[in-house]
């Protein structure tokens, strides 16, 4: 069977007038029918660009200069625009990192969903507006019949994200890219969410990207992961192989850094150091100038090579003595 | 570290004044009926003005050098409380006394003190940015204007600010569009240190950073404090964050706090039963695959609030009395206050 999404080898660089912001430089992923992937690493590391570039929406000075992006095995990257547009918010649908890329300020909510709702289903407008009444309760904001007459400013920062997380749900698209969609919300709300996105899964089939720094989202939600730096995707494997005996060193250390996993009140373990200029990362392992276990080796470059059934990394030295250990 | 700790924790002395105290606050959002709306009431329909009960009667103090988290449900009032904190929205009753003074009573050179002392790291950082200003004036102008640093001193400065926050100085001459979301998050937290606060409310500010990135932003944090006796009102939804930070819990339930205590208490042994049913539900990275809940029972709605204690529609407990009686924040251990009425 064809695998929902396959990204293979995605480059997505910026020209800017200081040089080549290479945001995106060689990601490869697999995603499929009805599966979660959590999409984590550093931040500024290429996750929401990676994002833009499956729904085409990476804007000028940037450009998808690599690589392909097969939905059901077409590839995306090949598309016009009109044809990106038919499959936007139909088929695909991205929960945008900042709400307000989804929302109008100007305009009350029922005026958007409803919209949303006539662009792409034949219904009247009085089912149109249950529709949306639905969709709010389902991403738990009460008084929803009052609230579709509310401005955006007046809804707090988590109520903004679940209204764009009910508009990404409407369609019960083929597959959402969800960019930090929980980052705002509490944990009984966000259990809301990650269950309604569970059954979507289940009963529709529909695929899901789940970008986050919420590594607890990601090992209850997700079946797999793929973590991201600088520009590249550093690991992958299943969720709870990757959790538990991370290979590559930068997981290591992020996983190191949850606070659960520190003692209170102490400083919390931080990976040294700082992330790379994009602009001139160094040849070789760009984690090199971070890295405890680096050698002269490491300059060299390497690829994303598969060191244990299922499971990548991109890293000659990688975390392989805990993996034999219980 | 363990004697400030206990300071903090037990009853500091009467001499020591809160750095900032909330007396009474409540904040309405009132919608007003437009032309059409008026129309159709004076026809008979069933409209209404429409009130949000954003914050309800809280009562807050907080003392210098200590760190307070605020947690609560999306929606219940966090936010607008912490921008009544800061001074830059003005509460619909109540009084903000900042060292001991009414905020809204001070004046010119005070109040703009007062303002600068204060500072917010905002819950949305994409808003928060004017999208025109290269992010060395976004950080570098305040701390200019207020004489902090010189116009000589300005790029040194600046460049001393995002390094501190992990961000890369040469990328100063950038937009703030150019960023990634976690990259415009310490834009924001670089601003508000820039002016050397005293006290500062972070509106989930770590929310959009990956851990490690997270971890030095709160290693700063806690230096701050250690170093210059900096006060916080921490917001987050991250539990495992504000146990490793704070020093006093203060949980909202729409609109109203339920409960407060020392953040090894809260944790240890919660009182009321949304404090409770909050904390049997987070997420823990040790848990895998695994079915997510929806909320049981309904959701009150902040302009609709349930007569009586505000959590009865979901509490597992409620009784009679729930329905018709708010319950009174009460102390129920020293430090440790909790408004439920199977309290007594
Ligand atoms: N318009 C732009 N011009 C130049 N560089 C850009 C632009 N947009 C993004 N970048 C850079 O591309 C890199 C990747 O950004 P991206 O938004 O994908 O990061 P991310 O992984 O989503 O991070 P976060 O977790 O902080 O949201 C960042 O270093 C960012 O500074
Ligand atoms: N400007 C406004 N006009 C009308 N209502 C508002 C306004 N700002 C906030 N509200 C309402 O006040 C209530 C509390 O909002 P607030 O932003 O303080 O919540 P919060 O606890 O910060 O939530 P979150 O965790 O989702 O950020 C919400 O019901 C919100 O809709
Ligand atoms: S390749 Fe070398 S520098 Fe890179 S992560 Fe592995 S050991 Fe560290
Ligand atoms: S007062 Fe009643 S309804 Fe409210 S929390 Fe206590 S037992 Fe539950
Ligand atoms: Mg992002
Ligand atoms: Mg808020």
């Amino acid at each position: 069977m064809v695998a929902t999404l396959e990204v293979r080898n995605l480059q997505t660089h910026f020209f800017t007038r200081a040089g080549v912001v290479k945001a995106v430089d060689g990601v490869s992923f697999t995603v499929g029918r009805g599966k979660v992937m959590g999409l984590v690493g550093e931040s500024g590391s290429g996750k929401t660009v990676t994002g833009f570039s499956i729904i085409g929406l990476v804007d000028a000075p940037g450009r998808v200069v690599g690589g392909e992006i097969l939905f059901h095995g077409q590839n995306l990257a090949r598309l016009s625009e009109e044809e990106m547009r038919q499959l936007r918010g139909n088929r695909i649908a991205m929960i945008f990192q900042d709400p307000m890329m989804t929302l109008n300020p100007v305009l009350r909510i029922d005026t958007q969903m409803i919209e949303t709702v006539l662009a792409h289903t034949k219904v009247s407008q009085e089912e149109a507006r249950q529709r949306c009444r639905d969709a709010l309760g389902m991403v738990g904001i009460p008084s929803p019949e009052e609230r579709l007459k509310s401005y955006p400013h007046q809804f707090s920062g988590g109520m903004r994200q679940r209204v764009a997380i009910a508009i990404a749900l409407l369609h019960r698209p083929e597959l959402i890219i969800a960019d930090e969609p929980t980052t705002a919300l509490d944990v009984t709300i966000q259990g809301q969410i990650l269950a309604e996105v569970q059954k979507l899964a289940t009963n529709t089939g529909t695929s899901l990207i789940w970008i986050t720094h919420d590594l607890s989202v990601v090992a209850g939600l997700a079946d797999d992961i793929a973590v991201m730096y600088a520009g590249r995707v550093v690991e992958d494997g299943p969720v709870s192989e990757v959790l538990d005996k991370p290979l590559h060193p930068y997981t290591h250390g992020l996983i190191g850094s949850v606070p659960s996993r520190n003692k209170r009140g102490e400083p919390l373990r931080q990976i040294p150091g700082m992330t790379p200029s994009l602009l001139k990362l160094p040849p070789g392992c760009a984690f090199r100038s971070r890295c405890d276990r680096a050698t002269p080796e490491c300059a060299t470059p390497i690829e994303l090579m598969e060191l244990i059934p299922g499971r990548h990394a991109r890293c000659i030295h990688p975390h392989l003595e805990e993996q034999v250990a219980a | 570290m363990s004697a400030a700790m206990e300071q903090i924790q037990g009853h500091a002395p009467a001499a020591e004044r809160p750095i900032i105290e909330l007396i009474g606050i409540s904040k309405r959002f009132e919608k007003r009926l437009d032309f059409i709306g008026k129309l159709a009431q004076k026809l008979g329909a069933p409209v209404r003005e429409e009130i949000v009960h954003a914050v309800d009667n809280v009562n807050l103090s907080i003392r210098k050098g200590e760190v307070v988290g605020l947690v609560g449900e999306s929606g219940c009032g966090k936010s607008t409380l912490g921008r009544v904190v800061a001074g830059i929205m003005p509460p619909s009753d109540g009084e903000v006394l900042w060292r001991g003074r009414n905020i809204g009573s001070l004046q010119g050179a005070e109040a703009r003190e007062a303002k600068l002392r204060a500072q917010m790291i905002f819950q949305d950082p994409y808003a928060s940015l004017n999208p025109r200003m290269k992010v060395q004036d976004i950080v570098g102008e305040a701390p200019l204007v207020h004489g902090m640093t010189t116009r000589g001193g300005f790029e040194s400065y600046v460049d001393e600010q995002l390094r501190r926050a992990g961000l890369d100085p040469t990328l100063k001459k950038r937009y703030p569009h150019q960023f990634s979301g976690g990259q415009r998050q310490r834009i924001g937290i670089a601003r508000a240190l820039a002016v050397q606060p005293e006290f500062l409310v972070c509106d989930e500010s770590v929310a959009a950073l990956d851990v490690s990135i997270q971890a030095q932003i709160l290693n700063l944090f806690m230096k701050l404090r250690a170093d210059l006796d900096l006060t916080y009102l921490f917001i987050s939804h991250d539990l495992g964050v504000v146990e490793h930070l704070s020093d006093r819990v203060v949980i909202m339930y729409l609109g109203r706090v339920v409960e407060q205590a020392p953040s090894e208490e809260i944790f240890a042994r919660a009182n009321h039963p949304y404090t409770v049913s909050l904390l049997s539900s987070v997420p823990r990275i040790e848990a895998r695959k695994r079915a997510f809940a929806t909320v049981k029972g309904e959701i009150p709605s902040p302009l609709n609030p349930p007569p009586g204690c505000h959590f009865h529609p979901r509490c597992p407990h409620a009784f009679d009395r729930c329905r018709v009686e708010v319950p009174a924040l009460k102390e129920i251990a020293p430090g440790h206050l909790s408004a439920c009425h199977l309290n007594g």
